[in-house]
């Protein structure tokens, strides 16, 4: 005769810890002027290590730090690019890499266009390209401020946004905020 | 003897220099603040430095520990003069993230308060630009016109200005009742006063002597710094975020971009003025076409995009208001980077700065209508 506990099989043994849940994924989905660009793009930059791809409704240029000026310049002056207008230079802090991001377009083929490209964050050194658009002066600064990427050959890379002498990054998300004392 | 000879030997360090003239931080002129420390040769700039970012705030830092409703409030304070357009592109860029469709009312009632809210922002920089080139009346007129656009605000939002009224997938709550009459008599009474303001400064012998040629700026040059707005389209640039990348309904709207040729202080002015009767037109427009129907679209209550980033531009009163927006797939923003037009536009003044008057060091400035709030974020 067995007791009722016995003849209960073994129970599974409980995960130690919940799996994430998938996240999704923003779809992307180039236009008609997106998909014509990137049809162009290997052909464009066919002597550099690029890689394309795209992320919603933009055309994505992956590629060295090292090369950023070129493919800038290329971007610039191509007449098949012609991207005459820098939208935005913004660095995104993935903790083990910083990301560059350059957005482009052009205001007379109105196609647009993010190049970027990635740094560790222990030598984070990326290329100026304020020799290519000279708006990009003030942000490669604000980058440099908040996030410490050093734009090599940026003429002038004082601190903009922030105060001289102020200690760390900002940006950076291992720069913690203040935390507030309930009193 | 002794003295003359003394003289005589420092005479190879009297050499004229450059003399150096603060100007601001607190300096009522320079709307905010903003340092210009300008290098000057008698009465000519020789070299401008600007300095910024006295009011940052760290507002793009501050979004990532907040969640989408209450950031917000945080974009009603970058550019404070034009707060719905600021919120209205945060509020896209989470949508486009998200893939939501916006109800077509919902829409138009953005688009209406976007575009009285420009006319308010222009009505302050007309007042302010005369204020800066020595015309004491026009801020007067200015402002009237902007009051009656804040009251209308008012009774919708039920705030003058931080209206945090946008929200993801639409707007806070439907219009007010008598909306229509009300902004059917605002637009009749801003077209007279449109005129009133266009008739008092535009053609003035002393305004036009103090603007005409004064802080040029060509259309490659501008390109080339990201100049965008009035300050580009000033220098004979055809760009307008509303015609060249159309977003919400702006397509269905007949209206015309003004653009200048000589891209002075003087085409810089009249570009806004052009701008507040296109801005009329549309709103027009709208009010005509506007259905009844829902306002919000179905949203969680808390917000979570997928994971990606999206970038979106929106034409805001002083041009190119673009949100770069990475989602990690959480309720708060992975990194949020405000694309303020003024920051660009500013960079310009020392391309325009140089070689004017010092005089004309104030005009050069109000003319390209900075907002500090969102160049120092």
């Amino acid at each position: 005769m067995t007791t009722p506990q016995e003849k209960k099989p073994a129970k599974p043994e409980r995960a130690t810890h919940r799996r994430e849940p998938e996240v999704p994924v923003a779809p992307a989905a180039l236009d008609e002027r997106g998909k014509a660009l990137a049809a162009i793009l290997p052909q464009v930059f066919s002597g550099l290590d690029v890689q394309i791809s795209a992320a919603m409704d933009e055309v994505v240029l992956a590629a060295k730090p090292q090369d950023v000026p070129a493919v800038c310049r290329i971007a610039k002056e191509d007449p098949r690019l012609d991207f005459d207008y820098l939208r935005c230079l913004s660095v995104v802090d993935y903790i083990e890499r910083l990301e560059v991001d350059y957005h482009l377009f052009s205001l007379d083929k109105r196609h647009k266009m993010v190049v970027k490209t990635s740094v560790p964050p222990d030598a984070a050194n990326v290329p100026t390209v304020s020799g290519v658009w000279r708006g990009a002066d003030w942000y490669e600064r604000e980058g440099h401020d908040l996030f410490g990427v050093v734009f090599d050959g940026h003429p002038n890379l004082r601190p903009l946004l922030l105060y001289e002498g102020f200690e760390g990054h900002p940006g950076r998300k291992s720069f913690l905020f203040h935390e507030y004392d309930e009193w | 003897m002794v003295n003359i000879q003394t003289q005589a030997s420092n005479q190879d360090s009297l050499q004229a220099v450059d003399m150096m003239l603060n100007l601001g931080p607190q300096h009522p002129s320079t709307h905010g603040v903003f340092r210009l420390v300008l290098w000057l040769d008698g009465e000519r700039i020789v070299r401008a430095e600007p300095h910024i970012g006295y009011l940052h705030r760290g507002s793009e830092k501050l979004c990532e520990r907040e969640d989408y409703t209450q950031i917000i409030t945080l974009f009603d304070r970058l550019d404070y003069v034009a707060n719905l357009n600021g919120e209205l592109a945060f509020c896209m860029a989470a949508e486009k993230l998200m893939g939501l469709e916006v109800p077509d009312r919902a829409w138009y009632v953005r688009s209406i308060l976007c575009e009285l809210n420009r006319i308010a922002s222009h009505m302050l920089f007309y007042g302010v630009y005369g204020l800066d080139t020595g015309a004491m009346t026009p801020i007067l007129y200015g402002f009237r016109e902007r009051e009656r656009i804040v009251l209308l605000f008012e009774a919708v939002t039920g705030a003058r200005m931080m209206h945090n009224f946008i929200r993801v997938g639409g707007v806070k709550q439907d219009l007010p009742e008598d909306f229509v009459q009300r902004v059917n008599k605002l637009t009749d009474e801003l077209k007279r006063g449109i005129e009133e303001c266009d008739q008092l400064l535009t053609n003035s012998e002393l305004f036009l002597a103090r603007t005409k040629g004064v802080g040029s700026i060509d259309g490659p040059t501008a390109r080339d710094y990201g100049c965008t707005g009035p300050v580009l389209r000033a220098s004979g640039v055809k760009e307008d975020v509303r015609v060249s990348e159309p977003y919400g309904i702006y397509d269905r709207f007949e209206f015309g971009i003004p653009v200048g040729s000589n891209g002075d202080c003087w085409d810089r002015y009249y570009i806004r003025v052009e701008e507040m009767r296109q801005s009329l037109s549309i709103i027009e427009q709208a009010v005509k076409q506007m259905e009844p129907g829902p306002i919000q679209a179905k949203v969680r209550r808390i917000a979570r995009p997928p994971k990606g980033e999206a970038y979106v531009r929106t034409e805001s009163p002083r041009g190119d208001f673009a949100v770069f927006l990475v989602s990690d797939g959480g309720d708060k923003p992975y990194r949020v980077k405000v694309r303020a037009p003024s920051f660009a536009n500013l960079q310009s003044i020392t391309h325009m700065l140089r070689d004017a008057y010092i005089a004309d060091a104030v005009v050069i400035l109000g003319s390209i209508d900075i907002i500090l709030g969102e160049v120092d974020r």
